[in-house]
């Protein structure tokens, strides 16, 4: 194995070890689904109020992430939500 | 005071039935007189492991029914006299023994044992339910393999929630080799996920299927195995025992941290 490999070629165990963190995330939320689906509408919804956003590009996820209290990992809704056009545009700045 | 423990994993296939047979017949080598239940009704596999399928008369069925008494179906192990096996019944259907039945026969076998040691089929339905019913500890077993894992997961939060306080972990089957290529999830990586402490880490040895093939337990034997397996059956005892070396590189020093009651 090379040095780029060593640097670059993430191997199947940390595959695995990522996997499974994300996997006990929602399962231990217990978050089918279907909720996961209604809350990507709701958000569609709320969000288009102000904006116009791409829905089909809209990417919803549970996740996890270092609590601001420095005591380890706590979930967090991760979204990621592409917008096409600001609808109350403000005035270019110059 | 005798101690009921048992032996879960969720996932099947990742060596409960191995373990139970070990943990068992370690602690019987280590003076206690023990029993071990099966309780996988219609999947009955701990007679074979342990080598004692020729001389089941009664089984766990017959014993709740009231068929029998429980010391007329307890079989005598082969080499220990402090063992016992209460054999599981083959041809009903896992609807015959009820959780309210499994702990009045636990409550019976506490009088005489000092640890009962159960073996719970895979799943999460009826059987696990019997299973853990009447016990005061958890052994979890998992391979470092992301679907038993997962399982496992699933089982740390039932046990939690049927309130059963002490849960230990015991990581089955790892490959120091592949774990040094980083092909396989780490003792460390596992422990870290699942988040409960660790009893012991046992390698994947071909011993153990050498002597699955005797039906005669490895435990107190000279391999990796063996000696995982008796590390693991003291510190069950609460002794403060070494961690072994499952290679040369100081892994296992490095993974002792890990473990509450070392240092």
């Amino acid at each position: 194995m090379g040095l780029f490999d060593l640097f670059n070629k993430k191997k199947s165990g940390d595959y695995a070890k990522d996997r499974l963190k994300l996997l006990l995330v929602s399962d231990r939320a217990n978050c089918s689904p279907d909720i996961m689906e209604q809350i990507k509408n709701d958000i569609i919804e709320v969000i288009s109020r102000y904006m116009e956003i791409d829905a089909s590009g809209l990417d919803i996820q549970l996740t996890q992430t270092e609590s601001e209290g420095g005591n380890g990992t706590v979930p967090a809704l991760y979204a990621n939500i592409p917008i096409k056009d600001m609808k109350t545009k403000s005035k270019p700045v110059k | 005071m005798s101690e009921v423990i048992v032996i879960t994993s969720g996932k099947g296939g990742v060596g409960k039935t191995t373990t139970t047979a070990n943990v068992g017949t370690g602690l019987a080598k280590l003076d206690k007189k023990v029993v071990l239940i099966d309780t996988d009704i219609g999947l009955r596999n701990l007679d074979v492991v342990m080598g004692l399928e020729n001389r089941i008369v009664y089984n766990l069925v017959d014993v709740v029914e009231g068929s029998c008494r429980y010391k007329q179906a307890l079989i005598k192990d082969k080499t220990h006299p402090n063992l016992f096996l209460l054999p599981s019944a083959q041809t009903k259907d896992k609807t015959s023994v009820t959780p309210e039945q499994m702990k009045k026969l636990v409550e019976e076998l506490k009088k005489e044992f000092d640890y009962i040691i159960l073996d719970c089929p895979a799943g999460i339905e009826q059987g696990f339910k019997n299973a853990i019913a009447a016990a005061d500890r958890a052994l979890i077993v998992t391979t470092p393999e992301v679907s038993a894992i997962r399982d496992a997961d699933r089982i740390i939060g039932l046990l939690e929630a049927n309130e059963i306080k002490k849960t230990d972990l015991i990581v089955n089957r790892i490959r120091m080799d592949m774990v040094k290529r980083g092909e396989m999830m780490s003792i460390e990586d596992v422990v870290e996920i699942l988040a409960i402490d660790l009893i012991g880490a046992v390698p994947d040895d071909e011993n153990i299927v050498i002597s699955t093939n005797q039906g005669q337990p490895l435990v107190g034997d000279n391999s990796l195995a063996g000696r995982a397996y008796m590390n693991i059956c003291k510190r069950v005892l609460g002794e403060e025992v070494e961690y072994l070396d499952l290679n040369d590189s100081g892994f296992f020093k490095k993974l002792s941290k890990l473990f509450k009651k070392s240092n």
